[in-house]
């Protein structure tokens, strides 16, 4: 397949751990606005998979390219953040000592150099990016609360939150609900699909439900490669993917 | 945009901070030139140094606290940026001795006439102008500390091995300041000075026009920090101590922010180094010994990591004790030092501030402990990361 229209590229990926390989031979295209879950049993290599696209983690092989064109392995996580793709990580992971309001401040998209930040005063555009956000997330009362003190769902609210306010092209999502109730857990299926139109989203999740309220293509990842891909129904009637992850 | 970058800083502790040091300045000079000598409100020349040494020590923990309280930097070689500050002011100050050395050489200092040299190094060269050196006290430390930081910083160096190359620095600088043919007068360092900018540097105007200087330098870097740290800038490099993987996915390259503040508190302990010299009248290697470096942490650990404030009232609280101590019990100082350091991380980790911020939490009337520490690292941070 043709790299050229795609937003992101990845084609015969492998990393190994001292052997152990996380990524074997993966191979998965995006298109431009498109929504993708990825789903798989513990240690099939999700976040190993957003690690290689972000800059956290080299490849051993393969290639990823991003708009078609942009080698992400040759990049450091800062560069990668800044051509426009943003990640929430699986343990919510806020700036702690910070108010959930310089929090969003930090991630809003702005000039990333220090004399920019040095120098930056928030303008009314910027403000009202915030607040939107704020309502989006519905961590408006906790504006000036520390991150820190906030719930484990308010945390992940508020990541999702930073990742909007980057404002990125691709949004890579690791586990967005864990430590949710039920009914948080429908309103961020409702928030990533909203998200959705404007920007593409990979999401990994281990709760099918969400997965099903998502209602996108699903990729199945097993032992570091893809075992099926296709809507929810078609996978989960795949023989192999039952046997490995769903039947469990 | 100058006045809203100070402006931003200015929150209560500031102000606490900066009227303790204007009062400072027109008290000390008053109470030692005006107040008649029997008088009991009359302040000797000598403790106008004290202090005014004091005061350096401040800076210098000021400088350490930017890196190590909000970066997560905890350098163990900030000394040596301090005495080379210091060195440079020294070589200004042994240019103005002129033919008034023992050698009576108007050239070249005794040091070098002792050793045979014939002619000034090249390194030696404009040290005859304040306002070259001047420079010179914020360019070499400031020029140190950027190359270390930049291979440091990109090769992602941080934590303990950080801490233990930024000794070793240190350490190299010592033994390099203790060798005669470096031409920075070996173990005896630059001494005899007589004047500064044309003023006798033993009159008592000169000993209190330097105490000014020194709490005007430690006001605008104490101001300039405060404004840092309430920018956004100062929020990334919170951000950057806890958390510095986190920021790096969004966007920020961290090693040029940690690089700014590295670089900024070098010059900073530069300044304090050359305010020093001229005050203690001499700078020898010593000054690059790892100890120092080390006394340096434990001021701020004192006083109250992360906080500004703390870092200058530990600096001055321990230098008060040690000129006690050494005074007193010379024997006991180390021991009472290290006791010192090991209450503090056991029972105050976050220094006397937090302490401070504790019990005024407590009264009903205050704003809460976020009103003060708010970006100060918890105990437990600070066990994990800066040790
Ligand atoms: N930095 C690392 N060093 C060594 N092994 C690693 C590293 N990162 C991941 N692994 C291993 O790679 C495998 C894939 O891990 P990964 O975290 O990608 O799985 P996952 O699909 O996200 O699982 P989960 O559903 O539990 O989050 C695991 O066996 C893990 O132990
Ligand atoms: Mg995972």
């Amino acid at each position: 397949m043709s790299a050229e229209d795609t937003l992101l590229y990845l084609d015969g990926v492998s990393v190994s751990f001292d052997g152990f390989r996380a990524l074997n031979n993966l191979s998965l295209t995006m298109m431009p606005g498109e929504m993708r879950a990825i789903i798989g049993p513990n240690g099939a290599g999700k976040t190993t998979m957003m690690d290689v696209i972000t800059g956290k983690t080299r490849p051993d092989h393969g290639t990823i390219l991003f708009e078609g064109e942009t080698d992400l392995t040759k990049l450091r996580e800062a560069s990668i953040a800044n051509l426009g793709i943003g990640r929430k990580f699986q343990r919510p992971t806020v700036f702690e000592p910070h108010s959930v309001w310089d929090n969003l401040e930090l991630a809003l998209k702005a000039p990333r150099s220090p004399l920019k930040t040095l120098t930056y005063a928030i303008s009314r555009e910027d403000r009202a990016r915030i607040e939107d956000i704020l309502d989006i997330t519905r961590l408006s009362p906790k504006r000036d609360r520390l991150a820190g003190s906030l719930s484990h769902g308010e945390k992940q609210w508020l990541e999702i939150g930073m990742l909007l306010a980057q404002d990125p092209k691709l949004l890579l999502v690791d586990e967005p609900v864990a430590g949710m109730t039920d009914a948080e857990t429908e309103q961020t299926a409702r928030l990533l699909c909203d998200i959705a139109g404007k920007h593409s989203v990979i999401v990994v999740e281990h709760d099918m439900s969400f997965v099903r309220a998502l209602g996108v293509k699903v990729t199945v990842l097993a032992e570091g490669s893809v075992l099926a891909e296709g809507s929810l129904d078609s996978v989960s009637a795949n023989q192999q993917v039952i046997d490995v992850y769903l039947g469990r | 945009m100058l006045t809203r970058f100070f402006l931003m800083g200015l929150d209560r502790k500031a102000g606490l901070v900066l009227t303790v040091l204007a009062l400072l300045a027109v008290l000390v000079p008053v109470m030692t030139l005006i107040v008649p000598e029997g008088s009991p409100w009359h302040v000797s020349i000598f403790t106008v140094s004290l202090l005014g040494k004091y005061l350096c020590f401040a800076l210098l923990a000021l400088a350490l606290d930017l890196v190590w309280g909000y970066v997560g930097i905890l350098s163990l070689g900030h000394a040596a940026f301090f005495a080379l500050g210091g060195y440079a002011m020294g070589m200004y100050l042994m240019r103005q001795i002129g033919p008034r050395g023992v050698y009576g050489n108007p050239i070249l200092p005794d040091f070098m006439v002792f050793l045979n040299w014939k002619e000034l190094p090249w390194y030696w060269l404009g040290f005859d102008h304040f306002w070259f050196a001047a420079i010179m006290v914020l360019v070499v430390p400031g020029a140190l500390a950027f190359a270390f930081g930049w291979f440091a910083f990109r090769s992602r160096v941080t934590g303990v091995y950080l801490s233990i190359i930024t000794q070793a620095l240190t350490f190299a600088l010592l033994l390099a300041f203790f060798r005669n043919d470096m031409g920075f007068g070996g173990n005896n360092g630059l001494t005899d000075f007589k004047e500064i900018l044309g003023y006798d540097i033993q009159a008592p105007g000169t000993r209190v026009g330097l105490f000014l200087a020194t709490i005007a330098a430690l006001a605008l870097s104490y101001m300039i920090a405060s404004g840092i740290i309430a920018s956004k800038l100062g929020k990334v490099l919170v951000a950057v101590r806890d958390t510095e993987s986190r920021v790096r996915f969004l966007g920020y390259n961290t090693e040029s922010y940690k690089l700014f503040a590295w670089t900024l508190s070098a010059c900073m302990a530069g300044v304090a180094g050359a305010l020093y010299v001229p005050q203690v009248g001499i700078i020898n290697p010593s000054e690059f010994a790892p100890a120092s470096s080390i006394e340096a942490v434990i001021w701020v650990a004192v006083g109250g990591r992360g906080t500004l404030a703390g870092a200058i009232l530990g600096a001055v609280l321990v230098n008060f004790g040690k000129s006690y101590f050494t005074g007193a019990l010379p024997e006991f100082w180390l021991f009472a030092l290290g006791g010192l350091f090991v209450l503090v991380t056991l029972f105050l980790p976050k220094g006397l501030l937090g302490l401070w911020a504790q019990l005024t939490a407590r009264l009903p009337n205050a704003k809460g402990p976020n009103a003060k520490g708010k970006n100060a690292p918890n105990g437990n941070t600070a066990d994990q990361k800066g040790m």
